[in-house]
């Protein structure tokens, strides 16, 4: 039998990805680049929770992992009309363009 | 019979809101009739209040009535409710009683006056002020009161506002007031600070347990608002302008209401002067007895038949802070009661003269009016001799059992009132022989019979006098052409109470007004026996004020013999003054020069000292002071307001609308807040 892999395996890999994730929101200016990255981060978190359920041998994170995935897939929804929108009116889609929102 | 209390201020509070309402519908007279009946009615309430508490034992005699909670703050309550004792009773009937004939006789002063019926909606509302201030079961309501009477005095004093003279002296009156009512608050803020409570009940019961020190700074804080209220040195310089009012809101400032208030909670708060040092009373004793003798000095050589009552009213109130820092208590209710009602007949009678004058109100136009006007004359004297001192008129009784009870506080303070009192003999028999007897001299032109007033009036040019007339006499002169009798008089532009018409036909006044002069003379004969000190029986008021003045009334340790020989002196010395004034004034010595010195006249210049000092070096020094208040004050309330919006501002630019930014500020604060967290768990 394979032994099995330990959590902190895991969590640095989590770690790494959402670290990816954070610098691709920060540093890229595509709107769905960025709508990627964070997307990376949080299955990113999603791992995280995945592997504390197992080492405390509770369900708990797993299920946390279910409400993540469905809220990310309703803001994908709400961004992704956003992101659209705002193409329809600009041509080029770069994410510093709409400043509209400044104070 | 007690549960009426209520009824004694609601009554001239329903009068004044009635007036207020429907006065101008109303007119003259009814309205005066109006506000007559309103303090009439109170009166009655008063007197079977009066009656009720007599039905009680020694030990009932203080009765709370509470209306409803009127600020109750946490811990902290105050009601609206009355305390009908027998000291609040005894300035009820007095305030209601000689009040109810001010009105009367006000019905026939303010006749054809063109606000007739607002002269009566304010002397209700006085009234009613007056009355919240003497019932009031705690500090705080007294002080509603102290504050209504403030701001009547200032809608009355200057209610013939048109001129400019009477206008400043309400403003006078209430500016000078405000440094009371300062004292009277701290001295409230402290009773509750140290008791917990400002209701009297409670104040009573709980001065005992008081600090010395606390006790002592009540005290003087309440001599502050008491020197301020009842005009007494340095304070007393509203009171004499306090005659630009109309006559009978004189008497009723300076004889039932205002001016007694002072001295009304000086008494009530006797347990707390009785916890103070023993120099907080004899500094209140040294005020009174200090401003006694001044304003007597100022009151000699007054030309105005007003102002020598005015001066002499503060002179009066002097004895009664005497009476008070001696420990006098029951002798200075006393005093009270019957100055109230001889300095009110000794106004009204006043008024009834410068009614008749047509509004002269110079002494050196006067004369020869006892034939003319005898019943004012005759009730006049009445007034004279009561404050005089003269047996068996009241002023007699009350003055000596103050005299006596001073000379037991200390001999000096007695050589102050005994000088006072011949002094007050003097002035007032001055007045009288000025007034009512000798030669008439409103017949003839007034250059001839008082050159100095015509010059004042700016009738006669050229006299040294004219630069330096009170502004009250004189501004109204038009200095473009000369003035002359015709033109003064006839344009009509002198102010209302300060000089007559060419012609002066004096004549005897209406039965409204002579019949409150008849009343009020006749008390000021009788009141006197209140109070005698012949036996313990005849000491009427003090029996009866005695639960709430007796633990710390001062007692007397002198022989009968002895008291009767200070009477006596003090009968000599009221005589002597008296025959003074008539060597001088009725065999018309004065005719010859003025026997008064300037000095005198003119105040000590005390007055225009302090006008000097208010317009120069104190006008810069409250510029200063607003200087500072716009500048530092306002600067740091503006500053801190500055800060924030700069700091806002900077802020702002952050908000900057990049996505990324924003993702960054939150990421870099994720790593601070992880950073912070791993430290944490490695450090601690």
């Amino acid at each position: 039998m394979v032994a099995a892999v330990s959590s902190g395996w895991y969590l640095s890999l989590a770690a790494v990805l959402f670290s990816l994730g954070a610098v691709g929101v920060m540093i890229r200016r595509n709107p769905l680049v960025m709508f990627m990255c964070v997307e990376l981060m949080l299955n990113a978190v999603n791992l995280t929770f995945v592997t504390f359920a197992r080492e405390l041998d509770d369900v708990g994170g797993q299920v946390v992992v279910f409400f993540v995935l469905v809220v990310a897939a309703a803001e994908v929804v709400v961004g992704l009309g956003i992101i659209v929108s705002i193409l329809r009116r600009r041509p080029a889609a770069t994410a510093d363009d709409a400043s509209l929102l400044r104070g | 019979m007690l549960e009426i209390t209520w009824l004694i201020p609601a009554l001239p509070l329903a009068g004044f809101l009635v007036l207020l309402a429907l006065g101008r519908r109303l007119g003259e007279p009814l309205a005066g009739w109006l506000a007559t009946a309103a303090v009439g009615g109170s009166f009655a309430a008063s007197v079977v209040v009066f009656l009720g508490l007599q039905a009680e034992g020694e030990e009932g005699r203080s009765y709370v009535q509470t209306l409803y909670e009127w600020v109750p703050a946490g811990g902290f309550t105050v009601d609206v409710g009355f305390l009908a004792d027998p000291l609040s009773v005894t300035m009820c009937l007095f305030i209601t009683g000689v009040g109810a004939l001010i009105h009367l006789y006000s019905i026939g002063y303010m006749h054809g006056d063109p606000n007739f019926t607002k002269f009566f909606v304010y002397l209700n509302l006085f009234v009613f002020s007056m009355l919240m201030l003497v019932l009031g079961d705690n500090l705080l309501l007294t002080f509603l009161g102290w504050e209504g009477v403030g701001a009547c005095s200032y809608f009355l004093i200057s209610f013939w506002h048109t001129s400019d003279a009477n206008a400043s002296a309400g403003k006078k009156a209430f500016v000078t007031n405000r440094i009371g009512d300062w004292g009277y608050m701290v001295a409230m803020f402290l009773t509750f600070t140290a008791l917990g409570s400002i209701s009297y009940v409670d104040i009573q019961r709980g001065a005992g347990g008081l600090a010395t020190t606390t006790a002592t700074g009540i005290a003087l804080l309440l001599l502050v608002a008491a020197v301020g209220k009842s005009a007494q040195l340095p304070l007393f310089v509203w009171l004499p302008d306090a005659m630009a009012g109309p006559t009978p809101v004189s008497a009723l400032i300076h004889a039932a209401t205002m001016v007694t208030s002072g001295v009304y909670l000086l008494v009530r708060m006797n347990p707390v002067l009785a916890q103070a040092e023993a120099w907080a009373p004899t500094a209140i004793a040294v005020v009174g007895a200090l401003t006694a003798l001044f304003a007597a000095t100022i009151a000699v050589a007054q030309t105005d038949i007003k102002k020598v009552l005015a001066y002499s009213t503060v002179s009066q109130l002097g004895y009664l802070f005497l009476a008070i820092g001696s420990g006098a208590y029951v002798a200075a209710i006393f005093h009270m009661v019957t100055h109230a009602v001889f300095k009110a007949l000794l106004f009204l009678g006043s008024g009834s003269v410068i009614h008749g004058m047509g509004d002269e109100q110079d002494m050196r136009r006067m004369g020869a009016l006892r034939k003319i006007m005898p019943i004012t004359a005759i009730t006049f004297m009445f007034g004279w001799l009561a404050i005089a001192g003269i047996p068996p008129f009241s002023g007699f009784w009350s003055k000596d059992e103050i005299l006596l009870f001073a000379f037991e506080k200390s001999p000096a303070l007695w050589v102050i009132g005994f000088a006072t009192a011949i002094l007050t003999a003097f002035y007032m028999s001055r007045q009288v022989f000025m007034t009512f007897f000798g030669e008439a001299r409103w017949d003839r032109p007034l250059e001839e019979a008082v050159p100095e007033l015509a010059a004042e009036r700016g009738l006669t040019p050229g006299h040294p006098e004219a630069d330096e007339a009170p502004v009250e006499e004189g501004a109204e002169g038009d200095e473009a052409h000369a003035p002359t009798v015709a033109n003064v008089y006839e344009a009509g532009h002198l102010p209302h109470g300060v000089g007559p018409k060419e012609a002066i036909h004096p004549h005897e006044s209406g039965w409204l007004m002579t019949l409150p002069l008849v009343v009020l003379s006749a008390f000021a004969l009788v009141a006197g026996f209140l109070q005698t000190p012949f036996s313990d029986d005849t000491k009427v008021l003090e029996h009866w004020l005695e639960p709430v003045v007796a633990p710390d009334e001062a007692i007397l340790d002198v022989t009968g013999t002895f008291q009767a020989s200070l009477a006596l002196i003090a009968v000599l010395g009221a005589v002597a003054g008296l025959v003074v004034a008539f060597l001088l004034y009725y065999r018309r010595r004065w005719a010859d020069r003025p026997v008064e010195p300037v000095l005198l006249l003119k105040g000590w210049y005390y007055d225009s000292s302090i006008a000097a000092f208010m317009g120069g070096p104190g006008r810069r020094g409250f510029d200063a002071v607003a200087w500072f208040d716009r500048h530092v004050i306002d600067g740091a309330v503006n500053g801190v307001a500055a800060l924030v919006r700069g700091t806002g501002s900077g802020v702002r630019r952050t908000q900057s609308g990049f996505v990324r930014a924003y993702a960054g500020i939150v990421t870099g604060g994720a790593v601070v807040v992880v950073f912070v967290l791993l430290l944490r768990g490695v450090v601690l």
